[in-house]
């Protein structure tokens, strides 16, 4: 089954965090890409630009709206993802749960819709 | 009809092995729906058979190898039917292995896989009780809705929520790998004993004991700890169980009255749930490296069942093992009774201060027991006028018939004594 995992944490503090810190952060992200691309899980994976720069598409009676944001209200801002193909559900959030930004955000697993 | 005596032995082979026949079924069939539909056309075809040609001599296997059968032809007719609209051949043929080897072992497994996929914890806490009553303990769809108080729709409804969340998540039968496994057996821990507590002091409704629910949790705890023998929290928890449940007979009135501890009829407790309970507490606690909280409440019921009659109780123990239990799961309920046991060794002032500690921190001013047992203290001190005010705050938050009746009867004592003329 292929799941998205998709990775929330809160841009304020990631975007605070010093040089060496982000080094080994991403040093972290690296790794853990490599050791899923190896176990033959990975399929996709991005890192999202901030909240601040997504803008939002609403049509409405055929009218097409163009809007700055999301405004965040929540704390935790989705800032990448992971495609992942996983025998089922324990294998998918065992490998969520490596992923560095589980410490300290949150990461949500979907199961991707199968077409019948 | 002479047929009488068959049809209950056909039903009574039902009851023991519909749990095992419809676990291992949804292993060989990979789906819930598919494998309760093939249980009960298995049963149907018993129905039908066994009279006629004889209950065969392993009911289990042959109710199995049936309803495979049935979900097999289900399944080629489906497969036949979507070729001829689609014109596409379908790969869904059912993953079959051997299913007449009659091990134990196999069956165990099976059952396990089931009740460790219905106590999963992507699903909600409502939903792993509902599901684990309905498919590990065979309650019917109605008796489930009963006991939740919800109409038999509204369980259905998420019944039906429960197992499409399974199939869409992917959630496995399987049994945790190990690293997981200590864990998961936790939550299911805790829906046994949710289970349970719901049985044992229902939250809403006329009647105080749901019997059929605290027997189906000590059926799920013998289970448990057959499959999973030798486990500090499972012995622990079944232990608890049979202790509390020990004493069902005295803890109510003929007329469905609550009756307190110190008050009850000690004859009337259940002597062979006793000394089995009580084995299990001290199996669990002398398993090194683990203690479960579970076995520290069971040996907290444990010194109350031992004691004589209420005065021999032995509180100063009971004092230091709520202090354990503090440290291995600090909840507000646990505070409240450590209070409580604080009370009958250094007098209800000191415990009042605990309990007015615990409410100003204002976890639990909901929790109708709390103000309950500060009226109870607030009494012994005399205070009369607060103890009423305390008795009414608990009558306010609880919901169940019998202990709204046991509140009012203290709240019109109280009275009796404000407005009772001064006798000289």
């Amino acid at each position: 089954m292929n799941y998205l995992l998709l990775i929330y944490t809160n841009e304020a503090e990631f975007m605070g965090l010093g040089e060496t810190a982000l080094q080994k952060l991403v040093g972290e992200y690296a790794d853990f890409t490599k050791s899923i691309v190896q176990a033959g899980n990975f399929k996709a994976a991005d890192r999202l630009n901030p909240v601040s720069s997504a803008s939002t598409v609403r049509v409405r009676n055929g009218k097409t709206m163009i809007t700055d944001g999301p405004f965040a209200e929540t704390r935790e801002q989705l800032g990448g993802y992971y495609l992942i193909d996983a025998k089922n559900l324990d294998e998918a959030t065992a490998i969520a749960a490596r992923i560095p930004g589980a410490r300290f955000g949150s990461i949500e697993v979907r199961p991707v819709w199968q077409m019948t | 009809m002479s047929e009488g005596a068959g049809a209950s032995a056909i039903e009574e082979i039902f009851r023991l092995e519909a749990g095992r026949v419809l676990a291992t079924l949804i292993r060989l069939l990979g789906d819930f729906d598919l494998a309760e539909e093939a249980q009960q056309e298995a049963f149907a075809t018993a129905v039908e058979q066994w009279p006629l040609h004889g209950t065969p001599a392993n009911p289990r296997a042959w109710l199995i190898s049936t309803g495979r059968n049935k979900a097999i032809d289900r399944i080629r007719r489906d497969i036949l039917f979507r070729t001829k609209i689609s014109g596409e051949l379908g790969a869904v043929e059912p993953n079959i292995d051997a299913v007449d080897a009659a091990d134990e072992e196999v069956f165990g497994d099976d059952r396990l896989r089931l009740i460790f996929t219905c106590c999963h914890p992507a699903l909600n806490a409502e939903a792993q009780i509902a599901l684990t009553l309905r498919e590990v303990c065979g309650l019917s769809t109605q008796a489930v809705a009963r006991a939740f108080l919800v109409s038999e729709d509204t369980m259905a409804q998420r019944l039906v929520r429960a197992k499409k969340k399974i199939r869409d998540a992917g959630i496995p039968y399987e049994t945790p790998e190990p690293s997981v496994l200590e864990q998961r057996i936790e939550g299911v821990l805790a829906v046994v004993y949710g289970v349970f507590t719901e049985g044992y002091a229902a939250t809403v409704g006329v009647r105080l004991i749901d019997i059929e629910l605290c027997e189906e949790a000590i059926r799920l705890g013998r289970l448990l700890d057959t499959l999973l023998p030798d486990r500090a929290g499972v012995m622990g928890l079944l232990a608890l169980m049979l202790l509390h449940d020990a004493r069902r007979a005295s803890r109510t009135s003929d007329t469905g009255d609550v009756v307190l501890l110190e008050s009850q009829d000690r004859s009337r407790w259940d002597r062979r749930e006793i000394s089995e309970g009580l084995l299990l507490v001290d199996r669990s606690l002398s398993i090194r490296g683990q203690v479960s909280s579970y076995a520290v409440q069971a040996a907290i019921a444990a010194l109350h069942v031992r004691a004589e009659d209420s005065s021999a109780t032995d509180w100063p123990q009971i004092v230091g093992l709520y202090e354990v239990l503090l440290r291995l799961q600090p909840t507000p309920v646990i505070e409240l009774n450590h209070a409580v046991a604080v009370s009958m060794v250094d007098g209800p002032a000191r415990a009042l201060d605990l309990i007015d500690s615990l409410a100003a921190r204002g976890r639990v001013t909901q929790y109708h027991l709390l103000h309950a047992a500060r009226g109870r203290l607030l009494q012994k001190l005399g205070r009369l006028k607060e103890a009423r005010q305390a008795y009414n705050a608990a009558l306010s938050t609880t919901l169940l018939e019998p202990e709204r009746r046991f509140l009012a009867a203290r709240i019109a004592a109280i009275q009796g004594i404000c407005e009772a003329p001064v006798s000289g």
